[in-house]
C-alpha cells in the first residue's frame, strides 16, 4: 500500500500543539510505568536508608541525637527532611540526568523537539512529568518514613499546607532538574553531584529545622539560596509544625519564586541547546 | 507549485562563522532535490533552517507556504526529518517509536497503532516490532527513522546525509526506497557529499560550497553545462606533448593535454571520436596502448566549478 493512500485514510488527525503535548506526556508516562520497579528502587533507597539508620538503628544502639529545644525528637525533624530529600532527588533523577544523556549522547531529544509544538512546551512537559514523579515518590516515602522509626513520630498534619507543598515542592525540584540538565555536560555530572547536589542536600534544612541554625547566623543566611530549605521547611510546616518553621508566606513565596526562576533558566537553557 | 522557497537565506553563527550566505532555493512538489557539497559547505545548516532548528540570520524560507521563522510549529507539522545521527527513542520499542510519533502528530490511539503497523510492514520491520531500538542494525535503524519521518504524511521529507555510515547494501536499499517514495509523489530534499548519490536520485541538484549555491539544475544539465561533454584518456609511448598537439587538431576536440603519462582529451561530441583519435595518431606513426572514455560526473562539475575535489 502506498503511503499517500495510507495518508488519505486518517480521519481524526489534529496535529495541534495540545495534542503533541498530550502525546509527549503519554510517552513519558508509558516509560515510567514500564520502569516502575526501577522507579521504586531509585525513589526509595536513599530515604529508607536515612530513616532506617537515623530513626531505627540509632535509638536502638543508644546513639542518641539530641532533640531541638525540647520541642520534639530527631525523628520528628528527619521525617519531613527525608520527604524533602526524596522530592529533590526525584527532580535530579527524572529530569536532569536523562536530559544530560539526551543532549550529550543520544540526541534523541531531537525527535521530541520536532513534534508540532513550541520548543518551550517540550521543556515545560519535562518539568510536569518530573513533578508528577516527585509527587508519587513523596506519597510512597511519607507513610514508610512515618511507620518505620523506632519511636513514634509526632505528626500534626496540616492538610491544606500538605496539599500545597506536595504540589509546589516537586515542581521546584523538577524545574531545578531542568535547569541543571540543560546546563551540565555529561562529563560534568560527577562534579555536579559534588558541587551542587551534595551541598544542597546537606545544607537543605533536612537534618535540622532552619530556625535551629540561629547560633550560626552566616550559615542561616547563606542557606536561603538553597531551594531544598524551603521544600524541607514546607514539609515541616505541613507535618511537624511544633518544631518551628519559617513563616508560611515566606515558604510559599520562595517555592513559587524558585519554580519561576529555575523554570525560566531551564526553558532558556533548553532553547539554547536545541536551537542555534 | 513550490514546496520550499528561500530567498537570500543566510546563517552567521554567534562565533562569527558564516555557514550559509544568502541562498535562493525553489524545490518543486514531487521532486527529489539534492544538496551536494563537501563537508562544511553549509548543507546541514540549510536543512537546519528549513526544519526550524537553526534560526536564519537573514532572508526568508517558506515550507509549503509557511514561513519557518514566523511559524515554526506549523512548519514542523508539514515536514518529516531524518537527521544525520540516530535520534530514535531508546526508552521505547520499535513499534512504539512509530505509535508515539503518530500521537505527537495528533492521531488517536487506534489510528496511531494502525498507522504504526502499516509502516512496520511497509518498511520490513514487522519482525522487530517489539525489539529495543538500540539492537537494530544501521540499515534497520535508518529505515525506522524514515518510517517515523513519513508517519504523519509530511509535505516534504528531509534527509541529512542519509547514507553516511551505512554499509553498501543498506545504501542501495535506501536508494531504492527513496526512488519508490519519489514515484509515489513524495517531495524529498536530501543532502549528500556522494556525487553518485546526488546523480542517481535527484531530479535537480544544487551544488554547494562555502555557504553558496554554485549551480542548480538537473544532473544531466549540470554535466552538459561544463563545456566538454566527453572525456577520453589516451595512453601511448613517446613524447606525449607532441601527441597532445596532434590530437588537439582532430575535429570535435576542444582540448587535449598531456599529464599523468596519458593524453586527456575533451570533446564536444563522442560520435566517431575514438576512431578519429586513433586514426590521427596511427597516421602519424604513434602506437596507442589504451583508449578509455569517461563521461563527466557531478564530481567533474564540482571540480570545474570550484577547482577542488569533492572529498569526504
Amino acid at each position: 500500500m502506498s503511503l499517500s493512500a495510507i495518508a488519505d485514510e486518517r480521519p481524526d488527525v489534529r496535529a495541534t500543539p495540545q495534542a503533541a503535548f498530550r502525546g509527549l506526556l503519554l510517552r513519558d508516562l508509558h516509560v515510567v510505568t514500564a520502569e516502575r520497579g526501577r522507579f521504586l528502587v531509585r525513589s526509595l533507597s536513599q530515604p529508607l536508608l536515612l530513616v532506617f539508620v537515623f530513626t531505627y538503628v540509632f535509638p536502638r544502639i543508644g546513639q542518641g541525637l539530641e532533640a531541638f529545644g525540647g520541642r520534639g525528637s530527631f525523628t520528628d525533624v528527619l521525617v519531613p527532611g527525608v520527604v524533602a530529600i526524596t522530592v529533590l532527588t526525584k527532580g535530579i533523577q527524572a529530569v536532569a540526568l536523562p536530559l544530560v544523556q539526551e543532549f550529550g549522547y543520544t540526541r534523541e531529544i531531537e525527535d521530541r523537539v520536532m513534534a508540532p509544538l513550541p520548543v518551550w512546551a517540550v521543556a515545560v512537559e519535562k518539568i510536569l512529568v518530573g513533578a508528577a514523579q516527585g509527587l508519587v515518590a513523596a506519597l510512597i516515602v511519607l507513610p514508610i518514613a512515618v511507620v518505620m522509626p523506632a519511636e513514634p513520630v509526632a505528626l500534626r498534619i496540616s492538610w491544606p499546607a500538605l496539599v500545597i507543598v506536595l504540589v509546589l515542592a516537586p515542581t521546584v525540584a523538577s524545574a531545578l532538574g531542568l535547569a541543571l540538565g540543560t546546563s551540565v555536560a555529561p562529563s560534568q555530572v560527577p562534579l555536579m553531584f559534588s558541587v551542587v547536589i551534595l551541598p544542597i542536600t546537606f545544607l537543605g534544612a533536612t537534618y535540622f529545622p532552619w530556625s535551629a541554625l540561629g547560633p550560626i547566623p552566616w550559615l542561616q543566611m547563606l542557606v536561603l539560596v538553597n531551594p531544598l530549605v524551603y521544600i524541607a521547611e514546607g514539609f515541616r510546616m505541613a507535618l511537624t509544625p511544633q518544631l518551628g518553621h519559617m513563616p508560611a508566606p515566606a515558604i510559599y513565596l520562595a517555592l513559587i519564586g524558585f519554580t519561576v526562576g529555575m523554570g525560566w533558566l531551564g526553558v532558556r537553557g533548553f532553547h539554547r541547546r536545541v536551537l542555534t | 507549485m513550490q514546496v520550499i522557497e528561500t530567498e537570500g537565506l543566510a546563517k552567521v553563527y554567534a562565533n562569527g562563522v558564516t555557514a550559509v550566505s544568502g541562498i535562493d532555493l525553489h524545490v518543486r512538489r514531487g521532486e527529489i532535490f539534492g544538496l551536494l557539497g563537501p563537508n562544511g559547505a553549509g548543507k546541514t545548516t540549510t536543512i537546519g533552517m528549513l526544519t526550524t532548528r537553526v534560526i536564519p540570520t537573514a532572508g526568508t524560507a517558506r515550507v509549503a507556504g509557511v514561513d519557518v521563522r514566523a511559524n515554526p510549529v506549523a512548519v514542523k507539522r508539514l515536514i518529516g526529518v531524518v537527521p544525520q545521527t540516530n535520534t530514535l527513542d531508546r526508552g521505547i520499542n520499535v513499534r512504539d517509536n512509530l505509535v508515539f510519533h503518530c500521537r505527537y502528530f495528533g492521531m488517536g490511539r487506534d489510528n496511531a497503532r494502525q498507522r504504526a503497523d502499516e509502516l512496520l510492514a511497509r518498511f520490513r520491520l514487522s519482525e522487530r516490532a517489539t525489539a529495543r531500538v538500540d539492537v537494530l542494525s544501521g540499515g534497520m535503524a535508518q529505515r525506522l527513522m524514515v518510517a517515523r519521518a513519513l508517519a504523519h504524511s509530511p509535505a516534504v521529507l528531509f534527509l541529512d546525509e542519509p547514507t553516511t555510515g551505512l554499509d553498501p547494501q543498506s545504501r542501495l536499499a535506501l536508494w531504492e526506497l527513496l526512488t519508490e517514495l519519489h514515484e509515489e509523489g513524495q517531495t524529498i530534499l536530501l543532502t549528500t557529499h556522494y556525487m553518485e548519490e546526488a546523480d542517481r536520485l535527484s531530479d535537480r541538484v544544487a551544488i554547494m560550497d562555502a555557504g553558496r549555491i554554485l549551480a542548480l539544475d538537473s544532473p544531466k544539465e549540470l554535466k552538459r553545462a561544463i563545456n566538454h561533454a566527453t572525456l577520453v584518456r589516451v595512453s601511448a609511448n613517446g613524447h606525449l606533448p607532441d601527441l597532445a598537439g596532434l590530437l588537439g587538431r582532430v575535429p570535435g576536440v576542444a582540448r587535449a593535454e598531456a599529464h599523468d603519462s596519458a593524453i586527456h582529451v575533451s570533446a564536444n561530441s563522442s560520435d566517431g571520436l575514438l576512431y578519429r583519435l586513433v586514426a590521427q595518431a596511427e597516421h602519424h606513426g604513434w602506437q596507442i596502448s589504451d583508449v578509455s572514455v569517461t563521461e563527466p560526473t557531478l564530481e567533474t562539475v564540482f571540480i570545474a566549478l570550484t577547482g577542488k575535489d569533492l572529498r569526504e
